[in-house]
């Protein structure tokens, strides 16, 4: 059936629109896996396992933590914990989009999940926002690309480390502040949108000044969800049924 | 193998269970209650706001004008590559100017 292959979510169409929707992203973490490589060289990494931890973690900021608390010598199981705490909020990612991606194979699933990064999460809602569905063709399009470049990075951050530019003059330690907030935007036309913002911005400075980070991330998080969970269905459906 | 090498995959195997263990643990209920469905439809927003909040408190005048450009861009033309681009635009430039 030749049709077929017109259909708007045809594997291939459906991967190049991943790849095209991974652009911006690529773009704005490509700094921070250079980064990463020099800063983990400097803290006592080979290139190796730079490159061992870009491909196995693939989480940018939890890498961050791990290699500064490496470079003080901190003890190991401790170094272990704090990457854990860091990426505690992968827990309500892999809540949020296993719902989209329920209709995939076990082995395309845990792959999803592999790679299931902020940003990899925030484009995955926005084309479940649009589309309705995610397939498996866009989500590997969009996603792959970061995977490849954020390991490549590490790796030539690792042995061109001494290279890279002042990060501060060229603007790129605010560039992940500023994708994130575009995400932010990108999502306000859902219900509660304005208040859960507000209460995870307010908790989350709060949770930096006195917990202290990275617990400002799931506290905030936790904060804004709850609000959105207690006051949604009785203002959705009109009245309190429980 | 090093401490190093056992450190990364540790930390490997506890972010991978993040990622598996939401959708594990939600995946055991039948029906999920509309406060959770609530909650986690809430989740991008809530999460993504905690990335940006303290950064936004901690910035410079640079970073704020930065940041005030992107939301208005963002709500005149609805664009990620728009908004992200004018936005880092006015950080360079403030920073060079102010810096």
């Amino acid at each position: 059936m030749s049709v077929e292959i017109a259909r708007e979510d045809a594997p291939p169409r459906e991967f190049m629109d991943g790849l095209r929707d991974s652009v911006p992203v690529v773009v704005a973490a490509m700094p921070f896996g250079l980064l990463f490589g020099a800063l983990a060289v400097e803290n006592g990494f080979t290139t190796f396992e730079v490159v061992l931890m870009s491909a196995t973690i693939f989480a940018g900021a939890s890498q961050m933590v791990g290699i500064d608390l490496f470079g003080q010598k901190v003890a190991p199981w401790l170094i272990v914990l704090s990457i854990f705490a860091v990426n505690f909020r992968h827990v309500l990612y892999s809540a949020t989009t296993g719902r989209r991606i329920a209709h995939w194979g076990p082995v395309q699933r845990l792959m999803g999940f592999f790679l299931l990064a902020d940003p990899v999460f925030a484009e995955a809602e926005r084309r479940g926002e649009t589309h309705g569905k995610i397939t498996f063709g866009w989500y590997m399009g969009s996603a792959l690309p970061l995977y490849l470049c954020w390991v490549a990075e590490g790796w030539v951050g690792a042995l061109f480390g001494n290279l890279v530019p002042d990060p501060q003059a060229l603007g790129i330690d605010f560039l992940l502040p500023i994708y994130f907030l575009g995400l932010v935007m990108s999502f306000r036309k859902r219900s509660f949108w304005l208040p859960v913002v507000l209460m995870s911005a307010v908790v989350s400075v709060i949770a930096y000044r006195t917990v202290g980070s990275p617990w400002h991330v799931s506290i905030g998080a936790i904060a804004g969800v709850a609000l959105a969970a207690a006051v949604a269905p009785g203002t959705r459906a009109g009245k309190e049924k429980s | 193998m090093s401490t190093t090498v056992w450190i990364i995959l540790a930390g490997a195997l506890l972010t991978f269970l993040t990622r598996v263990g939401g959708h594990v643990v939600l995946s055991r209920f039948e029906r999920i209650h509309p406060r959770v469905e609530a909650g986690l439809n809430a989740v991008p927003a809530a999460v993504l706001t905690t990335l940006v909040a303290p950064a936004a408190m901690n910035g410079g005048v640079a970073e704020t004008a930065a940041l005030v450009t992107g939301i208005a861009v963002s709500l005149v033309t609805g664009g990620m590559m728009p908004m992200f681009l004018s936005s880092a635009a006015v950080l360079i430039l403030l920073r060079h100017l102010l810096g």
